[in-house]
């Protein structure tokens, strides 16, 4: 294996309160210096000057697609839109085909990650046996495989009784439970946010309280169980507000955003355009703003991508037929630098902190910091750089993203998982 | 003034727009009067008209209008109802752009359906119809309607009744009433108003009683008997005791007021037989003047010459 010496670049990690140009050499798989003007030969030589250096970034949250979808996604193709995007770890949730709830599915997603041999790829379990919300998994099983917590992302856990069960049962393996928080039967399978927009359009619209009806029952019962919560992608102002409180009661909980929820608002839904229908739904401009004060004083730990393939002959549908979803992973840290950094003037330290060791500690491994010793998971960032996702730059299978061919600024340049370079764009 | 390719939607036109299309519709108006009514204005155009949800009026209203302008008119109509059924719709549209037909007249069940395929056919679109979203050509001869009865829009008062939620004639209506200087009230159970409808320019009441004396203009819509299913209203009997235009309800109008239905009526539930007949409906005409505002819409977006 070669080693890696990154020039000139600004280190910056949050865990170890790192921020400053320093030279990283990588060693086999490990950061074996860090420091000024570090000269070594017979390494590959990466020039990061004006670049942002940091530990590889974790998403803990999106769809692979695998098993199931092969047109939609795959493992391998998923992978390598990750580290495009600048991902050294991915949470792939389990709504597949079959969904993820046995052992020998969760060794598949390992056994397809380490043929694909990009990045880190961590299942997160189904709650409930074939995420039917009646019966628990066999949570000891799938943890010992591998699964880093459990999910029935893209249903709630209907029943409370059930969840109860699966916070409470969790607590053995000190794993989190990811809730995908939104009441199906408010939500009445809306297409958009329920608000001015949605009368304006005749769109059927999905109430900011579909959401905050099941973050305040899953506080309830996080306080309840003395479990580990951790609630997926939060998108109005009424559960920031909801969350806030219970972290500062001490209620286990922790929560993700998305780049969708803090760079767009529910007024792009007017074009009709289809790639703008996820799930929460894109929010007001109220919600925008809170989310944004929700990633600045801490209430929301992660941003994750809820990266969503979908086909092209499935979005190209009219507006109530298209499925929920975008992908996310290759411009996530695009619409991070365009509106946190840029306009919001978030500092870098604070936004990397929420994809790099907060995440990591939800899932509670050992990643998402840069310190000599260390497993050399790294992304680099430039901050200035302009470009544009194409059909066919794009790497991930589907395009399903309204930013296709919008000039967009800030990319990953390079993405080095385990002393290996796995991504890397020349200037 | 050149017009724009399509017709979406009157959220977005203007009081010149909106009243170019009434103006011309009103000569279309004594055309029909004629007794040879036809003109050639679009003689060697085609036009398709494409129904996905069903109608009678609106797509038969086009049919006869393109008729009287000697346009070729196509009619087409097939109901869905689902995702993955048959041919999408823009394998649908690109169809139609291999046979090089000059406008296309659509009604589907999902808001937006117009502008898609206004977005990837060169061929205009009318929009007769797109979910709850909007209906043009309804409000346009509601508007043309309500012109014959009252000598400006300055100030009108009109009031629509009934399912707002779900209805793309109130909003299209909403729109141009404002547009224009009408004040519009909407009437409903709260369960039927979609939020935030006041800030489109709508006061929202929800006992008809207490102000059915106020506004010139009544607006009944019909009431989708199935949403009853749905939990939104408890029955149809309770409905037509809050909501109907009962005779003694109109009774109570204003002197010179008008009452309004986009159709078909379900007679008996928000509108009584009586009401509907009687010398304050203008049901008939608003169907009369249909053709012309269609006349006039075909007619501008096909890019016809006034002789």
């Amino acid at each position: 294996m070669a080693n890696v010496l990154i020039k000139g670049g600004r280190v910056i990690d949050p865990k170890s309160k790192l921020d400053d140009t320093f030279d990283i050499l990588i060693d086999e798989n490990k950061i074996a210096k860090i420091g000024k003007k570090i000269t070594k030969g017979d390494v590959r030589k990466i020039d990061a000057r004006g670049k942002i250096v940091c530990p590889g970034c974790i998403d803990l949250h999106c769809h692979l697609r695998d098993p199931g979808r092969p047109d939609e996604e795959t493992i391998e193709s998923g992978g390598r839109s990750a580290v495009a995007g600048g991902f050294t770890t991915i949470c792939c949730m389990p709504n597949t085909d079959p969904a993820i709830d046995s052992e020998g599915l969760v060794h598949y997603i390992y056994r397809e990650a380490t043929r694909a041999s990009l990045c880190r790829i961590f299942p997160i379990a189904a709650i409930t046996k074939k995420r039917a919300g009646k019966e628990i998994t066999e949570f000891g099983e799938l943890v010992n495989a591998g699964a880093k917590g459990f999910s029935d992302d893209g249903d709630v856990v209907a029943d409370s009784n059930v969840f109860r069960h699966a916070l409470e049962y969790s607590k053995i393996f000190n794993v989190p439970i990811f809730e995908h928080p939104i009441d199906e039967n408010l939500a009445q399978k809306g297409m958009m946010n329920e608000g001015l927009v949605s009368t304006r359009l005749g769109l059927k619209g999905s109430p900011a309280i579909a959401e905050e009806v099941i973050v305040a029952r899953d506080l309830l019962l996080a306080k309840f169980t003395g479990a580990k919560l951790h609630l997926c992608h939060i998108s109005t102002k009424g559960s920031v507000d909801l969350i806030r409180k219970a972290k500062k009661e001490g209620i286990g909980v922790t929560c993700e955003t998305c780049p969708q929820y803090f760079y767009f608002n529910d007024e792009v839904l007017a074009s009709f355009d289809t790639n703008y229908k996820v799930n929460p739904p894109i929010r007001s401009e109220d919600d925008r703003q809170a989310i944004i004060r929700g990633l600045r004083d801490g209430t929301i730990d992660c941003i994750a991508t809820d990266h969503a393939p979908h086909c092209q002959a499935e979005k190209e549908l009219e507006f109530t037929s298209a499925p929920y979803g975008m992908i996310g992973f290759e411009t996530a840290f695009s619409l991070i630098v365009m509106e946190l950094i840029n306009k919001q003037k978030f500092s870098w330290a604070k936004i990397l902190s929420k994809l790099t060791v907060n995440p990591a500690n939800i899932i509670n491994e050992k990643l998402g910091v840069i310190k000599k010793g260390a497993v050399a998971d790294i992304t680099i960032i430039d901050p200035k750089k302009k470009w544009k996702p194409t059909l066919n730059t794009i790497q991930s299978r589907s395009k399903n993203t309204p930013l296709l061919d919008r000039e967009l600024i800030g990319k990953c340049i390079g993405t080095i998982v385990d002393g290996e370079i796995k991504y890397y764009l020349e200037d | 003034m050149s017009p724009k390719k399509d017709l979406l939607g009157i959220e977005t036109l203007s009081v010149k727009e909106i009243t170019q299309y009434l103006d011309l519709a009103d000569r279309f108006a004594a055309v029909l009067e004629r007794p040879i009514p036809i003109v050639p204005s679009l003689r060697g155009k085609t036009i398709l008209t494409l129904f996905f949800e069903p109608s009678t009026r609106t797509q038969i209203s086009f049919s006869i209008a393109a008729k009287r302008l000697s346009a070729d008119i196509v009619n087409f109509s097939q109901v869905t109802s689902s995702v993955g059924k048959g041919e999408t719709l823009l394998d649908t549209a690109k169809n139609i752009e291999a046979m090089k037909v000059d406008g296309v007249v659509v009604r589907h069940v999902a808001p937006g359906a117009a502008k898609f395929l206004a977005e990837k056919l060169n061929a205009f679109i009318i929009n007769a119809g797109d979910g709850g979203h909007e209906h043009p050509t309804q409000a346009l001869l509601d508007l043309m309607t309500m012109r014959q009865h009252f000598s400006e829009f300055k100030n009108l008062k009109v009031l629509i009744v009934g399912d707002i939620e779900h209805s793309r004639v109130a909003r299209s209506n909403i729109y141009g009433l404002n547009t224009l200087g009408a004040k519009v009230a909407i009437c409903a159970p709260p369960t039927l108003v979609p939020l935030n409808i006041e800030k489109l320019g709508a006061k929202v009441f929800y006992n008809l009683d207490d102000i059915i004396g106020d506004f010139d203009v009544v607006m009944a819509l019909r009431i989708q008997l199935e949403r009853q299913d749905t939990g939104l209203f408890p029955s149809i009997r309770e409905y037509r005791t809050l909501y109907g235009l009962t005779k003694e309800r109109v009774g109570r109008m204003k002197p010179g007021s008008i009452v309004m239905h986009p159709g078909p009526t379900n007679r008996g539930i928000e509108i009584d037989p009586d009401v509907a007949d009687s010398d304050k409906s203008v049901i008939l005409t608003q169907v009369k003047n249909g053709v012309a505002i269609r006349m006039a819409v075909l007619f501008i977006h096909c890019g016809g010459r006034l002789g």
